[in-house]
């Protein structure tokens, strides 16, 4: 783009999958705001842990008959947005681990291309950390 | 940082989450149905009161009227704006945080 | 100041368009300058020309196209959540082969961009959902 302010800009998630639109329209803008060459974090707390869980399973046929976006969160890193954040204590109140989410992967184009883990499990103070750095700060 | 609540303590955690990540010199707004944190005597004034010893707390004082509840029962340390007062608050913080 | 401003609820059911425009006309009465409104998810919605709010009641998509008027507001809908809503303007419905558009005067449909623009040229972004 023109422009060359690069802001950081942070996407809050705290909202679960298909019950709402939220989850599924928040990516759309996560997938534009690629385009535009700024510095993106997505972090993921409360019940927007579970928009990462892995094995969903709906189509537009089947199932719950709703459209199963939850891929486009595996494409992220061809988009690079690489740095995704998950709130630890949302996961352990859930009971849920690492083990439950997506493998969400980018290829390290700054260091060895090797592929990488695109999702850091932190506690609150990394968290708050991360937010205290923002520029924009978009919740959903 | 600005953080906005509009949603009831007793319906989301919202606030509890908020309190949970923001830190001390920040600015919290209770607005729309969040208001109903900012009063004595609910399980939240707790929270609230010791969340006030580090951060910054403020209520919409036209969303408190329009609810009829009443400002002189919100907890000590809660200061009070309009919507002028928000806008003002959003100017002073370099980003703002809606906790939806 | 220069705000950026994102309605994320419809008209009548949430709160935030009523918070979004008090929030927006203080900010204007106050002399700083409003980059973009951007209306997301159902705040859609609040660009219907059709709503017919009870006369004793505000008419939400009046006030924010008046709103707009006075003080030259770029009022965006996203147009991947309007179309999926049924919200069109004369352009999109012509093209899409709708028979009606329902769009307000003051109001244009543009992309998700126009959101992240608004994030990168003004100086707050302030959010409005539920």
């Amino acid at each position: 783009m023109e422009d060359e302010v690069i802001k950081k800009f942070l996407y809050v998630n705290r909202k679960a999958p298909y019950g709402t639109i939220y989850a599924l329209e928040s990516l759309e803008v996560v997938l534009i705001g690629a385009a535009f060459d700024q510095d993106v974090t997505l972090a993921f707390i409360d019940d927007g842990v579970y928009q990462l869980k892995k094995d969903q399973k709906t189509s537009v046929d089947s199932g719950a008959g709703m459209k199963n976006f939850s891929k486009t969160y595996l494409a992220l890193g061809d988009y690079d947005v690489n740095k995704i954040y998950v709130d630890k204590a949302s996961l352990d109140e859930r009971g849920l681990t690492a083990d439950d989410l997506m493998e969400l992967v980018y290829e390290d184009e700054d260091d060895d291309y090797k592929e990488k883990s695109s999702i850091s499990i932190v506690n609150q103070d990394e968290l708050a950390e991360l937010m205290e750095q923002q520029d924009v700060v978009l919740s959903f | 940082m600005l953080h906005t609540i509009n949603k009831s303590p007793f319906e989301t955690n919202s606030l509890e989450t908020c309190l949970r990540f923001a830190r001390a010199g920040h600015s919290v707004l209770l607005f729309e149905d969040g208001i109903y944190g900012a009063f004595k005597g609910t399980r939240f004034e707790s929270l609230i009161t010791d969340s006030l010893k580090s951060k910054n707390i403020y209520v919409l004082v036209p969303d408190v009227e329009a609810r009829g509840m009443r400002t002189d029962n919100v907890i000590d340390g809660i200061k009070t704006v309009d919507y002028a007062g928000f806008v003002d608050l959003t100017v002073d913080n370099k980003t703002v945080q809606a906790w939806l | 100041m220069k705000f950026g401003i994102l309605v994320n609820e419809g008209p009548y059911q949430h709160q935030s368009s009523d918070s979004a425009y008090q929030f927006t006309k203080a900010a204007l009465e106050k002399g700083h300058e409003i980059f973009r409104v951007f209306f997301y998810h159902d705040g859609v919605n609040n660009a219907s020309r059709l709503m017919v709010p009870p006369q004793d009641d505000r008419n939400i998509v009046n006030r924010w196209t008046e709103l707009g008027k006075k003080y030259n507001l770029d009022l965006v809908v996203c147009i991947a959540a309007a179309q999926r809503r049924g919200m069109l303007d004369e352009n999109e419905a012509k093209r899409q082969g709708k028979d009606a558009n329902n769009i307000a005067e003051g109001f244009h449909i543009s992309g998700l961009g126009q959101l992240i623009e608004a994030g990168i040229k003004s100086e707050r972004l302030v959010v409005f959902g539920d």
